[in-house]
């Protein structure tokens, strides 16, 4: 099977993709309505309420993609309607894909920019907002073109604007692009950044459904949520339910990236094995390198051990197993990269990205990071694995103002754990044997990766000749 | 001074605010294109074009890291350091780059050409290592590429 073949299939098993171009320009406004693309905010419009809209997503069983599988329908369940409500209200599209390993809303809106625009539509819809906000970061030039010009082309159709579709519904959607830094993609600190406030995270109470963009009630969802709205209108409930392979149900854009032999996203059925992700679609390892573990949706997510990958992937199972989910795009982690190393590689992204706020944050990253420098360089001490495991005390969720460092702990206290010890031989051996070898951050010299085609190919990463 | 097309540029986004202070993003982004990095001059006039204190705009600015309030090269390039790359082969790509373009990260080139600066995770993980030169992405790097890359910028 190419992977063209993986990427492209019936549409109606792969809503989000399924309709995507084998050359990977991504759809214009007559191809994706040729799709089906905009009927499900034409039905909308006639047939349904808003509170219809927000009911059929509740039923759907949507959880958030951006990473903490919130449930779509009830976030915008919480949002005044009616007559006594504030008369302006606000989605915003949190597009702020700056989670380390995570390029699976990238791959949504470079493939059809459209799906995007009509799941803010639609969501817009259902709680009543006038006015709805698509949040890109910085060094998205190509998404945010692309946004851009699909918001301009539905405009011309009438699908945004005054009156949609003849409808007493009028609705605009503006493009905000970041000037930087992760902890915009924080939902409440996003809507600072939009206000230009310092994007520091917001207390709730007041929650932003109730008082959020500019106090006003405000919806918050990531790129790959809004993207399936349109297809669970289509599709209807139970048809979107059974493309799950669990009770989630539904499908998600899961990725693989690190020394597999096919790195890409792929649409699956929520609830697919990890192992089929990473033996089946990826191939599994290549150049001889040996799968140790998984980093499976992100910085944010603690590592999975490699006899680990039979979970389930969906959010439940990910749970109950004491993993995450997270964005559901995996990190292969293999058997020449060094594990501290790379942990220290993650703690120094949480450090550097904490916004300053809070106590536990500020200070015990840095601190983290420089311990974990000591036993990576060589100067650690035994003591100091306890207070690692302090430090993820310290930083724990009861104890941040946000995820941000609570975050950091999940791949920190799970390396220490899984590789206890590689961590325990850097100690007493008082060096880095990777290091040593002069491949501790990975080396792609000898893996035949150059001839990976760019990004304008649109094709998969390098290795997939194989 | 903010030049005609600056200012023009400017006030079009405002209608997607509801206070002009919240266009600051954009601000900065449109005199950035424009001028390479956000002087003090030009953050004083954004401020005032905004209705917002210096104070206020500088704060804003320097949380962010793509405010540039030094001036950069004609070119400046983002080497990805997150996870991912790192596995791939981030600290080989950022050493060829300090060396051949004789400047260390936060460096720019004495000739003014590239600034060099990290950037975490372009979300392309799929096509790592990876770095972003001015708007354009680059993956699948090696020392080799990116030689053929640096050498299509003036």
């Amino acid at each position: 099977m190419t992977d063209d073949a993986i990427r492209i299939g019936d549409p109606d098993e792969r809503p989000l993709t399924g309709a995507f171009r084998a050359d990977g320009r991504p759809l214009d406004i007559d191809e994706y309505m040729a799709a089906g693309g905009y009927e499900a905010l034409r039905t909308a419009l006639r047939d349904m309420a808003p509170g219809d809209v927000t009911q059929v997503v509740s039923d759907s069983g949507l959880r958030g993609r951006g990473g903490a599988g919130y449930a779509t329908g009830r976030k915008w369940s919480f949002v005044p309607m009616g007559a006594d409500a504030p008369p302006i209200k606000h989605v915003v599209c949190n597009g702020d894909e700056m989670e380390p390993g995570s390029f699976k809303d990238r791959f949504l809106i470079q493939g059809n920019p459209h799906q995007l625009v009509e799941g803010m539509a639609l969501a817009c819809y259902a709680i009543g907002a006038r006015t709805g906000y698509i949040f890109v970061r910085d060094q998205y030039d190509v998404p945010a073109a692309l946004i851009e010009g699909a918001i301009a082309a539905a405009h011309e159709r009438g699908l945004l604007g005054e009156h949609v579709l003849g409808s007493d519904f009028s609705v605009d959607i503006n493009l905000h692009v970041s000037i930087g830094r992760y902890m915009c993609g924080e939902a409440s600190a996003m809507l600072n950044a939009l206000q230009s406030d310092r994007p520091n995270p917001r207390w709730r109470p007041p929650h932003m459904a109730s008082a959020g963009l500019w106090s006003r009630p405000t919806v918050i969802n990531n790129v790959e949520s809004l993207c399936c709205v349109p297809a669970i209108l289509r599709l209807g409930v139970e048809r979107w339910r059974g493309l799950g392979l669990t009770d989630e149900g539904g499908t998600r854009v899961c990725g693989v990236s690190g020394r597999a032999r096919r790195t890409g996203a792929w649409e699956l059925p929520v609830g697919t094995p990890l192992r089929h992700l990473i033996e089946d679609l990826a191939g599994g390892m290549r150049d001889g390198a040996r799968l140790r573990a998984v980093l499976p949706g992100g910085a944010s997510t603690p590592f999975i051990p490699a006899d680990g990958i039979d979970v389930l992937m969906d959010f439940d199972h990910m749970k109950q197993a004491g993993y995450g989910l997270g964005t559901a795009t995996a990190l292969l982690v293999d058997d020449s990269i060094c594990p501290v190393g790379l942990t220290l590689n993650l703690l120094r992204f949480f450090a550097q990205e904490s916004c300053g706020w809070c106590t536990p944050c500020w200070a015990g990253l840095p601190w983290a990071v420089d311990v974990v420098t000591d036993i990576e360089e060589g100067r650690g001490r035994p003591e100091q694995l306890e207070l690692l495991e302090e430090l993820c005390w310290t930083m724990g969720e009861q104890m941040c103002f946000c995820d941000l460092a609570p975050s950091a702990t999940k791949p920190l206290s799970t390396s220490m754990k899984l590789f206890r010890d590689e961590w325990l031989q850097h100690i007493e051996e008082g060096r880095c044997s990777y290091r040593d070898h002069g491949v501790a951050g990975g080396d792609t010299s000898s893996l035949g990766g150059a001839a990976g085609p760019g990004p304008g190919a649109g094709g998969p990463g390098p290795g997939g000749e194989a | 001074m903010l030049s005609d097309e600056e200012r023009a540029e400017i006030e079009a986004v405002l209608p997607h605010y509801p206070h002009r202070r919240s266009a600051a993003a954009s601000a900065f982004r449109i005199v950035q294109k424009h001028r390479g990095w956000v002087s003090d001059e030009a953050l004083a006039d954004i401020a005032a074009l905004l209705d917002e204190t210096v104070e206020q705009l500088d704060a804003r600015a320097t949380f962010a890291n793509m405010v540039f309030r030094r001036p950069v090269g004609r070119h400046v390039i983002l080497i990805c350091d997150s996870d991912c790359c790192y596995v791939m082969g981030y600290e080989r790509m950022r050493d060829h780059l300090e060396r051949s373009l004789g400047v260390a990260l936060g460096g720019t080139t004495a000739d003014g050409r590239f600034t060099l600066l990290p950037i975490v995770c372009l979300a392309q993980c799929d096509h790592a290592p990876a770095m972003q030169v001015d708007a354009d992405f680059h993956g699948d790097l090696t020392p080799e590429r990116i030689d053929e890359i640096l050498a299509r910028y003036e």
